[in-house]
């Protein structure tokens, strides 16, 4: 397979990546001068017709949500980067902060230009230290180099940049709980209506983007829309709601692999292609069992699922809730889903922030059934009753506030309906891995 | 003007009304069941227990409903939205979140005040299962007793509802209750060394749910279906708080707020709530007693009310104008009205004075905001005027008098003489005279007083006639803002004290008994500030007098400032006992009849 000229991770390992005067000499902040010159509406514009979705799970067109905004607000608008990457199984927002942290800058922006933003914030998960201080320190050489403040290369445009650390909760990279976090209150998600865009950080119209959506934005301007819609999988001209696949993507493969690793790639390649030309196939010469295509909300693919093409699109055919984050988590065939199951429960009990009762009760009472199912105290009514937990927790549309919920039915709903004589093996064997029930 | 379909009924909604979908459901008389909304509280919709079916219904005539399920609490509603609430969805919904809410609940139902008026228990026959799935232990949580003076909490029946946080942020402004930990191990909980002791803090009490957060008052003393409920207005200041008297055997055991838009919302304060302990005081007044200084003693009604009332025709006759009728605030307007009439038709010179207006420090605003200040905008008020019918019996006073003779004005008049003999009626939750005044008072030649607990006056009184107080007698009360309330009688004088109507009606020798509702018809016809009171009946949120007379039978024009006649419908008239379901199923609002826009 042809490969692809890395974009985004092209200076990973290299001098430019490292310091501003690198960033530079290898052509860096030419998009941003560009996009300067151009109207806040030309810039958006071009991301629109870039194509450009959302990375961080959503897959939510950039440019689009980006005019959601109000128009004429007296401002301020607000810029927030979600850089709390915490969906199990991603590290790709990561590598880009630590090797090239000016990319991301440039893209925040581009960004703001395009919404007429003057204050933007970095939500960075706490656990990122080496990110923190990468970016801290490309943040001060562009404030040095006016790059970030007032005027920025000598234009009208102003800019500054905050970089605030979270403090260890997976729902703080739900974009209103980010919100609520950056506020300094409980990060419980927001009703919406009203949408960030329209009433957002501090009630101001506010736009969320993940880092490596941000990141792309630079290349766009640079190389052009045609290049960016050259790349991945077009839309299908049979429907015309389909938004397409479109640009590079960071993969991330880890798991049962050879070699785990971030690698970048045009939208639409197979996960059987990602895992054997890229992760160096299933480890220990043993075959996969299940993959998970995009961080574990989004469910699993069986192993003759694997020939789906991982773009916005194909999980969705296979019962997946999506392509979420593009993070491949590998599990080989010697190992059990009910162990690999119990691992997406108690993270997602643990992660729930408590505020809809659905969630709250139905993530603690799926791990400690299947922390049953592990002792040995299972039985095949457990599996009914976790199907219906999962249906009435996120599968019917509209019974939760954010999609936590939803990523927690995920992985049960897939895991017994494509798994299901794993499970029943297991309890009907009376297998034993854990101890004891704790409440 | 619009039109919702709720459940295949249309429900009229006005021009100018913002409703969401458990209101309108409400005015359909169809229940939507919730927990965290709360009409005074901002929206939060974490429950999910309301949630429904929702579409619209085209031009054409087809509807179309939406796929997913939404909140009803947070879906304002409009013309030509169609609400289904009985589908299998909504069902299974409602069912599943039950399911939930009970999976970690404990059992407590035998050991929990909120029986009989529990959320939980009630959605629970309605909408839910009888049975738990749950095989694995339930999560425990210890209680905490320091959540407040007033205030204990039963953490493991806490269903997260956050009602209670937002009230103490957006009601009170106090902000002492927040929220702990993560996920289903959340707990409500308080700042250590931050305890809930505003003076709205037992409000929190009344809109939990569930049996969570308990009055420390309140709590083991009685069954609620063994309490017989009565509508009443609270007396401990002039914002006269709507309330609801709960009563088993003639003994109150808590006081409840009303919804009333007109006169202070959905809550009262502690002072109010808690203050009614005065009604049992061992120290009541319950004998009447007549000591002349000539002529037997008597220790009967008839017998003291004919000394009482030849003493003041003698009086009248001899010294009219030395003869003065101290008319106390915390008089209903009929009792003053009774008064202040048949001293007048002793003689015209007879002369009366509003007794002492209690007043401690200033009015006390909600809610508060960081710096304990309160904000602009301003949700409810503990007024510093202590007494609930100050403007009631100014009118009267106004009417008969002339003019308001305070009693600082007055005073200077007993010890000059100029007023020998003095009908002073108290009725005072607190002392109301001090020691010092023995001296004035022991130097009249007649002093009647009636009153409900013993003052200097009751020991130097020639006529001692003990009264009721507010929760042993109908009347009315006019509060602050001039809005006038029926006030009713829940428990029996102690002893053989009377409602003092009673006293006041056979004292001016009417014949019959005394009926509150044929006196304000009386009330309204002779006075015109008291127009309001022609009809004889007030309802359920009182009348204001600004808008003059009322026909309430025929559910009149409301008052202007009232929001629309939504959500929630008043409560039935006062009448028989039927306790009302806490915001379920009670018959609208007369005039929610939807003919208004």
């Amino acid at each position: 397979m042809p490969t692809f000229e890395p974009v985004l991770l092209r200076r990973v390992g290299k001098e430019s990546g490292q310091s501003l005067a690198g960033y530079r000499a290898d052509g860096g902040y030419q998009a941003t001068k560009k996009a300067l010159g151009l109207a806040p509406d030309e810039v958006t514009k071009i991301v629109k017709d870039s194509g450009l979705r959302g990375r961080g799970g959503a897959g939510f067109p950039t440019g689009v949500k980006w005019t959601f905004l109000p128009k004429d607000h007296p401002g301020p608008i607000y810029l927030c980067v979600n850089a709390d990457e915490s969906e199990p199984g991603t590290f790709n927002n990561r590598i880009l902060m630590e090797h090239d942290p000016h990319q991301i800058l440039e893209g925040i922006m581009i960004a703001a230009h395009a919404i007429k933003c003057h204050t933007a914030y970095i939500y960075l998960r706490y656990e990122f230290g080496r990110s923190y201080r990468t970016l801290d320190r490309a943040i001060r050489e562009c404030y040095d180099n006016n790059l970030l403040g007032k005027n920025i290369l000598g234009t009208a445009f102003s800019l500054d940049v905050y970089l605030h650390r979270g403090a260890g909760a997976y729902i703080c990279g739900e974009e209103t709980g980010l919100l609520e976090s950056l506020e300094g209150k409980r990060a419980w998600p927001r009703i919406k209506p009203p949408f960030p865009a329209v009433e957002g950080l501090f009630r101001k119209p506010t736009i969320v983007n993940n880092i490596e959506t941000l990141a792309c934005v630079p290349h766009i301007i640079e190389r052009g829309v045609d290049w960016f819609r050259s790349i991945g999988v077009p839309p299908d001209p049979n429907n015309p709601r389909d938004a397409g696949s479109l640009g590079p993507k960071l993969y991330c493969i880890s798991g049962h692999v050879n070699n785990p690793c971030c690698v970048e790639l045009p939208l639409g390649i197979t996960a059987r292609a990602l895992v054997d030309d890229f992760g160096g196939g299933v480890w220990k010469g043993r075959k996969v069992k299940a993959c998970v295509p995009g961080g574990i909300s989004m469910g699993f693919l069986s192993a003759a699922e694997m020939d789906t093409p991982l773009d916005f699109n194909g999980p969705l055919r296979v019962g997946c809730l999506g392509l979420g984050t593009a993070a491949a988590i590998v599990v080989d065939d010697q190992t059990s889903m009910v162990d690999v199951l119990f691992n997406c429960c108690r993270f997602m009990a643990h992660e729930s922030c408590g505020q809809c009762t659905p969630c709250r009760e139905g993530t603690d009472w799926s791990r400690k059934i299947l922390q049953r199912i592990q002792a040995g105290q299972g039985t095949l009514s457990d599996l009914d009753t976790l199907t219906e937990i999962a249906q009435s927790m996120g599968t019917i549309p509209g019974t939760t506030i954010c999609g936590l919920a939803d990523g927690a039915a995920w992985p049960i709903k897939n895991a017994i309906q494509k798994f299901r004589d794993d499970f029943e093996h297991y309890i009907q064997s009376g297998r034993k891995t854990a101890v004891a029930v704790t409440a | 003007m619009g039109t919702v379909l709720v459940n295949g009924t249309p429900v009229e909604i006005g021009a100018n009304e913002r409703l969401n979908v458990i209101q309108v459901a409400d005015r359909a008389g169809v229940e939507v069941p919730r927990y965290c909304w709360h009409p005074a509280l901002t929206v939060v919709a974490s429950c999910r227990m309301c949630l429904v079916e929702t579409g619209e219904k085209k031009p054409d005539g087809t509807i179309a409903m939406v796929p997913k399920l939404v909140p009803g609490c947070q879906t304002p509603v409009k013309d030509g939205m169609v609400v289904v609430t009985n589908s299998e969805k909504v069902k299974t919904a409602q069912a599943q979140t039950l399911e939930y809410l009970l999976l970690n609940h404990p059992l407590d139902c035998p050991v929990c005040d909120q029986a009989g008026e529990c959320w939980l228990q009630d959605y629970s026959y309605r909408y839910g299962h009888a049975h738990s799935r749950l095989h694995e232990p339930k999560i425990r949580r210890p209680d905490k007793n320091y959540i407040g003076d007033e205030i204990t909490l039963f953490t493991d029946r806490c269903v997260m509802c956050s009602r209670c946080v937002r009230f103490t942020r957006e009601i009170s402004g106090t902000a002492e209750l927040q929220i702990i930990n993560r996920g289903s191990h959340a707990e409500i909980d308080i700042f250590p060394g931050e305890p809930c002791n505003n003076k709205l803090a037992g409000n929190v009490v009344d809109i939990c749910p569930v049996g969570a957060l308990c009055s420390k008052d309140f709590l083991y003393k009685q069954r609620v279906w063994w309490l017989q409920m009565k509508e009443s207005v609270c007396p401990n200041c002039s914002t006269g708080c709507s309330i609801t008297i709960d009563q088993n055997n003639e003994t109150i055991y808590r006081l409840r707020p009303r919804y009333n838009p007109q006169a202070q919302g959905h809550f009262m304060c502690d002072e109010g709530r808690f203050g009614f302990k005065y009604v049992h005081h061992p120290d009541r007044l319950g004998e009447p007693l007549a000591l002349p200084k000539a002529g037997p003693p008597a220790n009967d009604w008839p017998a003291v009310l004919a000394g009482a009332q030849s003493a003041l025709h003698e009086t009248a006759q001899r010294n009219p104008a030395g003869l003065l009728g101290l008319l106390s605030p915390w008089m209903t307007c009929e009792e003053a009205f009774l008064l202040a009439k048949y001293l007048k038709s002793l003689s015209p010179q007879v002369r009366l004075a509003l007794g002492p207006v209690p007043v401690e420090g200033e009015d006390d605003r909600y809610p508060k905001g960081v710096d304990g200040r309160p904000l602009a905008n301003t949700l409810f008020t503990i007024r510093a005027e202590k007494c609930p019918n100050r403007a009631g019996v100014a009118a009267i006073l106004q009417h008969f008098e002339g003019k308001v003779v305070t009693f600082d004005e007055i005073k200077t008049d007993f010890s000059d003489g100029r007023v020998e003999a003095l009908y002073a009626v108290g009725g005072y939750r607190l002392p109301w005279l001090a020691d010092s005044d023995r001296s004035w008072l022991s130097a009249l030649k007649l002093l009647i007083v009636q009153d409900i607990l013993p003052s200097p006056a009751s020991g130097l009184a020639q006529y001692l006639l003990p009264g009721g107080s507010f929760a042993e007698k109908d009347g009315t009360f006019v509060n602050h803002a001039g809005l006038a309330q029926e006030i009713h009688r829940a428990v029996r004088c102690p002893g053989q004290a009377w409602p003092d109507g009673r006293i006041l009606w056979d004292l001016a020798g009417r014949r019959g008994l005394f009926h509150a509702p044929t006196l304000r018809a009386e009330i309204g016809t002779e006075i015109g500030a008291l127009a309001a009171l022609r009809s004889g009946r007030l309802g359920s949120l009182g009348h204001l007098l600004s808008e003059g007379a009322a026909d309430q039978a025929s559910g009149g024009p409301l008052p202007t400032w009232a929001p629309s006649p939504s959500f929630p419908p008043a409560p039935p008239v006062a009448g028989p006992p039927s306790p009302p379901p806490p915001h379920h199923s009670t018959p609208k609002h007369p005039a929610a009849s939807g003919a208004k826009p």
